[in-house]
């Protein structure tokens, strides 16, 4: 990516801004296919570790937020005060709060299995400490680590925002695989599944919920380490994510992967339209409706509908 | 059952306040109740008026929690939503009496405020539950709903966003709003201070004694056996959808009816309470003094807004620290709340005897803790276990 960089003085990866000239010439909307992909790119990092650890474990991790906070937190701190660069702030910014996540699980969300709604209040309550405790130790905003590649030549938006796209398109296919394709992930769907016939067959499934509440933790971590450039650094900004990350849970349904990857498309093009045409608060409103709208259609979610439509095209065959 | 020489028509209701579904109900607990009442009724006549209007404000509060114990406590249904149905009311109050203005104005403002609240909580009821939303995904919902009406809220600050001769405000909010007042212009109440902390306190009463005796009623039982067990419910035969569509509805209407008095009990609305903290603190109430509890929700309410009163003077920054650690520990440690704790003590004494009752809850304890601990991952296995430690029996 770095060979655009001084060339031509505008600091962005030129193939990006080669490919988008090309797509304009031949008559394709791109400012609005920018917006969409901002918008998808968004909904599916803000909702992808929530949706881990729900779908994988059936708890709602309602300091979600707080956990993007503090992989922004650690992102910004770690290039501010320790001087890394950022692409090793922001891998520090997703371990560490999938370390801090495996220590929650390890001490209270561990008591608190087969109790959903509790576990969901005493994330909460989590949330409400690490918010304000961050508050009282670092202040009320930490100064910004500037956004990296400057605009998409020849349009007024951020090349970084684009590349997000592809971290977001990134982070699922590295969950597909890692969930589908290894050991662990085998392990891990098997304790989902059948916890009790996972553990007669040798997996240690306390381990497995540990692992995968701190994967689930880490992505949220990434998020917001991913975002720590382009957002304002306060305490409270997990919340700017949380209305979206819960539409999208609501109605991705039950299959992990394939209710993101579909919930962010659907939802990320309804926001980008809403959200340009009226305004954010609009953009929030509809994606609410959105989802009252598909949960009152399809009880599973747009996961039950894609399960549904793989069945009719089975049984044609 | 209450004392046995009451004239039938009160022996009647006394009955039907007492029943299964709420904690005491032994003529103990009423005589303690009473003077506790008393002690309550006579409050202001000892602080001062003054003092009374802003412990008014908990009683105001506690009906929130009431009709947070009813949807979630008794039904199972954990709603987020409740302060958005209380911000709604007060919202339309604030709007509806300064836009006719007058006493007049005032009277009409309550019903209409709490039936604009009824109705939301009827419409998001009955979307989500006939839209088979459940579980989680209930109070994800009512959680989004809040926030969003947060959002709206603090963007209307510019001019255009006004009803009639009022305007929202934005963060700001709406100030002016007057003191509690019913009646029509020459004929009216208005209420502040002690007056309106005694009018709450009865009104907070009747709350307590309707709730009795719905949840010890054929009503309650419903309620609690959707709790217990959806599908086996419907499978004898009721209406799940439209039972908890129905107290969804009224938790509503409570929210609102408290959302009304709040609003003029601080003489303004603003969309702080529809942030995720405000949303918080009925949890937090509820959980403290015991969810499945009617008189702990109130007593959780009390207990934990004086402390945040305390805070609030002392140690500003960690009053939110401070809910969300109370409510992390009533959760893991103590998760039926306090007054189901206290019942708890007292049943196992009177079973073992002070003395055995004190060794064996030290035997209690002692597993408790070591569970606690080893799941955490510390070892303190070098103790030998008592095995066959007893659980609190009720």
């Amino acid at each position: 990516m770095t060979s655009g960089l001084g060339a031509t003085g505008t600091p962005t990866p030129l193939v990006i801004g080669d490919v988008l000239g090309a797509l304009d010439s031949i008559g394709v909307p791109v400012p609005q296919l920018l917006q969409m992909a901002d918008s998808i790119a968004f909904i599916i990092l803000a909702a992808i570790g929530l949706t881990i650890i729900f779908g994988m474990m059936g708890v709602i991790n309602l300091a979600h937020g707080e956990f993007i906070m503090m992989g922004a937190y650690i992102t910004t701190l770690s290039v501010n005060v320790v001087g890394l660069p950022l692409p090793a702030a922001m891998v520090l910014g997703a371990l560490g709060t999938a370390a801090f996540g495996a220590i929650i699980e390890r001490t209270i969300v561990r008591q608190l299995y087969g109790r959903l709604l509790d576990s969901m209040i005493v994330t909460f309550g989590l949330g409400l400490i690490l918010t304000q405790g961050t508050r009282i130790i670092f202040g009320n905003s930490l100064q910004s680590i500037g956004t990296p590649f400057g605009n998409v030549p020849g349009y007024t938006y951020s090349g970084y925002r684009v590349l997000l796209l592809f971290a977001a398109i990134a982070v699922l296919i590295g969950a597909y695989l890692v969930f589908t394709r290894t050991e662990f992930g085998i392990r891990a769907r098997a304790t989902i599944q059948d916890p009790e016939t996972a553990r007669a067959m040798g997996v240690d499934t306390d381990r497995m919920y540990t692992v995968t509440f701190a994967i689930g933790s880490g992505l949220a971590g990434l998020t917001g380490a991913l975002y720590a450039p382009s957002a304002t650094i306060v305490p409270s900004m997990g919340q700017a994510f949380l209305v979206e990350s819960f539409v999208t849970v609501v109605t991705g349904g039950s299959t992990v992967l394939l209710g993101t990857t579909l919930a962010g498309g659907v939802l990320g093009t309804i926001d980008a339209i809403f959200s340009n045409l009226y305004g954010n608060f609009i953009g929030q409103i509809a994606l609410l409706v959105t989802a009252i709208i598909v949960i009152r259609l399809l009880p599973d979610g747009l996961t039950g509908l894609a399960n549904t439509i793989r069945d009719k095209l089975g049984e044609r065959q | 059952m209450m004392d046995v020489s009451l004239p039938p028509r009160l022996g009647g209701i006394a009955d039907k306040l007492n029943g299964p579904n709420t904690l005491g109900n032994s003529p103990a607990f009423w005589a303690a109740f009473a003077v506790g009442m008393a002690l309550m009724v006579a409050y202001p006549l000892v602080q001062g008026s003054y003092a009374a209007g802003q412990t008014s404000l908990f009683l105001v509060y506690g009906l929130l929690a009431l009709s947070l114990s009813l949807i979630w406590g008794y039904t199972g249904i954990l709603s987020f939503g409740q302060v958005a149905f209380f911000g709604i009311a007060g919202y339309t109050y604030a709007i509806v009496s300064l836009n006719l203005g007058g006493v007049f104005g005032q009277t009409v403002a309550l019903p209409i405020a709490v039936a604009v609240a009824t109705l939301s909580a009827f419409v998001l009821g009955y979307f989500m539950f006939y839209g088979g939303v459940r579980d989680v995904y209930v109070a994800i919902l009512t959680l989004v709903v809040t926030l969003v009406l947060e959002t709206f809220m603090a963007q209307t600050a510019g001019s255009e966003w006004s009803v009639g001769s009022v305007q929202l405000g934005g963060f700001n909010g709406i100030p002016g709003i007057r003191n509690f007042a019913l009646g029509v212009e020459g004929a009216s109440i208005s209420l502040s201070g002690s007056g309106f902390y005694w009018f709450v306190l009865g009104l907070l009463l009747l709350t307590y004694f309707g709730a009795r005796v719905l949840v010890n009623g054929k009503y309650g039982y419903a309620l609690v056996a959707i709790r217990e067990d959806e599908e086996r419910t419907a499978m004898l035969g009721y209406n799940v959808k439209k039972v908890k569509l129905a107290v969804f509805t009224l938790s509503g209407a409570l929210a609102g009816l408290s959302g009304v008095l709040y609003a003029t009990w601080g003489n303004y609305m603003d969309p702080s309470v529809f942030t995720i903290t405000f949303a918080t603190i009925p949890i937090v109430w509820v959980t403290l003094g015991g969810r499945e509890s009617l008189l702990g929700a109130i007593v959780g309410t009390i207990i934990i807004e004086r402390l945040r009163l305390w805070f609030s003077v002392n140690a500003s920054e960690f009053a939110i620290v401070f809910v969300g650690v109370i409510l992390m520990i009533s959760v893991l440690v103590l998760p039926r709340g306090i007054l189901p704790g206290i019942r708890d003590v007292y049943v196992f004494f009177d079973k073992h005897g002070v003395r055995e009752g004190i060794d064996r809850g030290r035997e209690t304890v002692q597993t408790r803790v070591r569970t606690l601990l080893g799941s955490a991952g510390v070892d303190v296995s070098e103790t030998d276990t008592p095995t066959g430690s007893e659980e609190v029996v009720e």
